[in-house]
């Protein structure tokens, strides 16, 4: 019996390919688009957990000194003193255009379960040790490595794409860094009966694995919000299937009111609307996932670019097939189309046996509905506004963007008919006022597809002011911050010192950029030393500062911090500032530092060189000088000294390549943005197919009294467009206040910085031209079928009158 | 006796809006019996035939079909016995539009779990159905379409056909040819019928005719 009436109302779908393609194609797409983000994330998790284990993170401490290296006797005296130590050299390769990381280890001391290689493991022999060593590389990165005058390529499946490892000789030669290693790993278990290393190595900086591990957490705030717009993505594609599944119940109405009379059990009607429901989500889940492999493999290689450039962590650029993608893929498609179903299946349950036939019932909205929602979504905004007053953190931020737009959302259909309604009053003329009052019958059936429009556009504009506002305060700062003309990198301390000389006699000024790795107030991070100069003070951006900040810098009194620091510590001027626990300074400035995920500090120069002594890094300088001055300095640096490779840049050199890692940041932002925007364009489209064909009704009357095919397909398109400039004025006011909340909550606790906020009418209005533009295109076909329609169509209504 | 009714009482709306449909209403009616009930618009005809067809409850009175008192039976019990032995005939044809003439026509039969292939073939033959058995209630005329929906009522080989206004969509000719076929097709099987009418020629037809005024059989 439960299979009858599943074939019955199954044959309504052969009967309408159209609105089944329109429901498969609606879950597909919400579903590709969660699914595709949760590849991401699952792929960038994977990637972490990788290199965790390769750097023995959790497991080992890792000892570290600044950039001029530990010197091999270290590492010597703590394999005499019995600690189970192994070095470790990183640095960055190019080859053949392409930057990779390159890690130097050595095999026979390295722990077994501290890196990628097990002993034993096949890939270790004798060439992996000898000349010309062995280059370990992932699969996919072989081709690129071969043939580029590199020692040989060997693929394995447990390096990182990006990434090279090899024996620490071979590295040094091909990093020129013979006789310094960048870390040593020491196992910590080991410590009993030893040395401390405190006493032993006292120059050495420790870190723990937890804090070599602090990527994930790092990034942990990138792939939230990824998901949650990956959650949008799916809400905007749900109301295309909500719509889709609504619309079929309505037309399948009378059908089930037939079954019911013919004896059919409310129970199996509800179990055939399941297991129909489950049937087309698996279809849709099964189409979604494939959707969402292919527009995650796309845009997977800059996410990588971007985690790599945003947090230093290394993302293998292709996607593999994982179980949790793929199956909370199902679980979202069968998660959206029961709950879909679940208003179809109420309504089924509760459906009264002898009502007469009112198809699209739902369709007659009352006034009285309308304010009920109206209310409900006044509400659900004062509760949204008030989250930000009574809470705080990431989550608190997200619950505040969802009452927002679930307000909005419910806000839309009332506001578009008072709207309509205000206009009808105002307007003269019978077609008007007939188009007007049309309109608004047509609301409930259209509101679901304009409520996806306005999540789509209210998105659109909220990310596009944030990305905006974000790109113009970092070009700002950019400029603000980068004021040295050039930047030079001394390969070792002798030629530092040379370059200083050299350099201060054929420049303004030279500034040193010297810092040495230190806690900050109890954070790992780097300390600057500065000198006293007007670059500083004249281009500097300061938050907050003292009065006389820099004067207390230079004086070795205070203390500068970078904002995110001084956020996550929730720290005041004046507050004492511990750096490498040794005595502290106050704070006396706060300046932005966008990109930098860890904690900043800019003492004065002198007291870096006291308090770090050799710890320091003082191989930077740079360099003012006229601009044009510039290229013939280059000319002469390169000339005299044998910088090391990066050495020398100049200030647009570094610009450029600051913001080409900011554009990659937001790429998949941006990606996602559009397919959001196509979804609701995709919903529009399908909701006015869908209502197209249950329109003559109302149509024929109109037609037979004297407007033409023609004159009803254009006033059909008006209608769109209409509507689409109206939902674009009620989202662009979401958009700001999502954007305001993006840069003052969200960003502030995923980054730790807050930008202002700038705002971009002339994006808006292009926003508006392609929201008319989508709802014109989605309104052609329809248009254009009804210009098409024979009259004997529009005769038939009034011979099968109801 | 088939069907009986005792007593059959009907209001809609409460307080003081309420409207008394069917006021003490009783009837019987023999196996192979076919009855008309005549009455103006809102007479009570389609209520009457709605509880006695269980698609409705009455406020008082009983009704016992096969010797059974169906008016005590719940939810389901009533759908059973309408899906198995009650066969239903609409003004409004209430086909399914997305199946087939034929899967129309083996609906009823299917959801009993009493398809008889043979049967039906045999329906849609004295139905002149056969051509049209892979076309859609769409293409069919309201002629067509009410012999579908007579043919679907008759696939369950019912006791009691209730039939509403079979022909009040129909012209005379189409409306003479329906009426002919449905008490033919009774006739043959045994069934009872009952049907609600505005015809008197129609009802002029049947073995037994009634007339309903405000809620009253005279």
């Amino acid at each position: 019996m439960t299979l009858t009436a599943l074939l019955a109302l199954l044959s309504h779908w052969r009967r309408k390919p159209g609105q089944l393609a329109t429901l498969i194609i609606g879950l597909g797409l919400a579903t590709a688009l969660w699914t595709s983000v949760q590849a991401i994330n699952a792929e960038a998790r994977a990637s972490y957990g990788e290199a965790s284990a390769a750097m023995g993170a959790g497991r080992l401490t890792r000892l570290h000194a600044g950039e001029a290296g530990i010197p091999v006797e270290q590492w010597a005296l703590l394999r005499r003193d019995g600690w189970a130590a192994s070095p470790l050299i990183e640095g960055d390769l190019e080859v053949g255009g392409g930057v990779f990381g390159l890690t130097g280890i050595d095999p026979l001391s390295t722990r077994s379960e501290g890196g990628n290689l097990a002993p034993g493991d096949q890939i270790i022999g004798l060439e992996f040790l000898t000349q010309p060593g062995l280059l370990l590389v992932a699969p996919e990165d072989v081709e690129s490595l071969t043939g580029t005058g590199l020692p040989p390529v060997l693929a394995s499946a447990n390096v990182t794409p990006g990434q090279i490892l090899t024996d620490i000789a071979v590295a040094a030669r091909l990093l020129g860094r013979e006789g310094v290693i960048d870390a040593i790993l020491i196992d910590d278990s080991a410590r009993p009966g030893r040395t401390p290393l405190e006493q032993l190595v006292p120059t050495l900086e420790q870190s723990d694995g937890a804090a070599a591990n602090d990527i994930a957490q790092l990034t942990g705030s990138f792939h939230l919000n990824l998901t949650a717009f990956g959650f949008l993505s799916f809400a905007v594609g749900l109301f295309i299937v909500y719509a889709a599944i609504g619309l079929a119940f309505e037309q399948r109405r009378a059908s089930l009111r037939t079954l019911r009379a013919l004896g059919t059990p409310v129970s199996s009607i509800v179990i055939a609307l399941l297991i129909e429901a489950l049937v087309l989500a698996l279809i849709a889940g099964a189409l979604g996932v494939v959707l969402g492999y292919l527009v995650a493999s796309t845009l997977l290689p800059g996410v990588a670019a971007t985690l790599r450039g945003l947090y230093g962590a290394a993302v293998s650029g292709e996607l593999a097939i994982r179980p949790q993608w793929w199956l909370s893929g199902f679980a979202i498609a069968v998660f959206g189309a029961l709950s879909a179903t679940a208003v179809s299946i109420r309504q089924a349950a509760v459906l009264p046996l002898l009502a007469a036939a009112q198809p699209r019932a739902w369709a007659i909205a009352s006034s009285r509905r309308y304010i009920q929602q109206a209310v409900f979504a006044f509400a659900l905004l004062a509760l949204a506004a008030l989250i930000p007053v009574f809470f705080s953190g990431m989550l608190a931020g997200f619950a505040m963007l969802g009452g927002l737009f679930v307000g909005a959302a419910l806000l839309l259909p009332p506001g578009l008919a008072l709207v309509l309604n205000l206009a009808q009053r105002c307007m003269k003329g019978p077609v008007s006022e007939w188009f007007l009052a049309d309109t608004r019958q047509q609301l409930p059936g259209l509101s679901l597809a304009l409520m996806a429009l306005m999540f789509a556009l209210a998105a659109n504009v909220g990310v596009g002011t944030m990305v905006s506002s974000f790109r113009l305060t970092f070009v700002g700062w950019l400029d603000q911050r980068l004021a040295a003309e050039l930047y030079v990198s001394a390969s070792d301390e002798a030629q530092s010192q040379e370059l200083y000389a050299w350099l201060d006699a054929r420049s303004d000024a030279v500034l040193p950029i010297w810092s040495a790795n230190s806690t900050i107030a109890g954070q790992p991070g780097e300390v600057f030393g500065i000198v006293d100069h007007s670059t500083y003070r004249d281009h500097w951006p300061l938050l907050a500062a003292a009065p006389n900040a820099w004067d207390a810098v230079a004086a070795g009194e205070g203390v500068m911090i970078n904002e995110q620091t001084w956020r996550r510590l929730n720290l005041s001027l004046g507050d004492p500032i511990t750096l490498a626990d040794t005595s502290a300074l106050p704070l006396v400035a706060v300046y932005s530092d966008y990109g930098n995920p860890n904690a900043q500090a800019i003492i004065g120069l002198d007291p870096l060189v006291e308090r770090y002594g050799e710890r320091v890094a003082n191989l930077r300088y740079g360099v003012r000088l006229p601009p044009e001055d510039v290229p013939a300095l280059m000319r002469e640096l390169e000339a005299r000294f044998d910088l090391p490779e990066f050495g020398l840049i100049d200030q647009a050199g570094i610009k450029a390549f600051s913001l080409s890692i900011f554009d990659r940041t937001f790429t998949v932002t941006g990606a996602l943005n559009v397919l959001t925007l196509s979804v609701a364009a995709f919903a529009m489209f399908a909701s006015l197919v869908t209502l197209a064909s249950m329109r003559l009704p109302q149509l024929a009357p109109v037609w037979a009294i004297g407007l033409s095919r023609g004159q009803l397909a254009r006033l059909e398109m008006l209608r769109a467009g209409i509507l689409a400039l109206l939902t674009w004025l009620i989202a662009v006011p979401t958009g700001l206040v999502l954007a305001w909340a993006l840069l003052a909550i969200v960003n502030v606790e995923a980054f730790g910085w807050r930008l202002p906020m700038h705002v971009f009418p002339g994006d808006w209005l292009r926003l508006l031209g392609l929201a008319v533009l989508a709802a014109l295109i989605a309104a052609l076909l329809p248009a254009r079928s009804l210009v098409k329609r024979p009259p004997r169509d529009f005769l038939q209504v009034f011979a099968q009158e109801r | 006796m088939l069907l009986r009714v005792e007593d059959l009482e009907k209001s809609y709306g409460h307080g003081p809006q309420s409207q008394s449909v069917l006021r003490g209403v009783s009837l019987e009616l023999e196996a192979g019996e076919s009855l008309a009930i005549t009455g103006e618009s809102g007479s009570g005809k389609s209520t009457l035939l709605h509880l006695i067809g269980l698609l409705d409850q009455p406020d008082a009175g009983a009704i016992r079909i096969a010797g059974e008192a169906v008016t005590a039976l719940d939810d389901s019990g009533r759908a059973r016995w309408r899906r198995e032995r009650i066969g239903l005939v609409f003004q409004q044809f209430n086909l399914v539009p997305s199946l087939t003439v034929a899967g129309n026509l083996a609906l009823q039969a299917r959801l009993a779990k009493q398809h008889d292939p043979a049967w039906i073939q045999t329906l849609a033959e004295r139905l002149g159905l056969t051509e049209y058995l892979q076309r859609y209630p769409e293409q069919l005329s309201g002629g067509q379409q009410q012999r579908v929906a007579v043919g679907r009522a008759l696939a369950i080989r019912p006791v009691l056909l209730l039939a509403d206004e079979p022909t009040g969509n129909l012209d005379e000719a189409t409306s003479e040819d329906v009426l002919e076929l449905m008490l033919e097709l009774c006739r043959d099987a045994d069934t009872a019928l009952v049907m609600a009418t505005h015809s008197t020629h129609a009802a002029g037809r049947l073995t037994r005719h009634a007339h309903l005024t405000r809620g009253q059989l005279t």
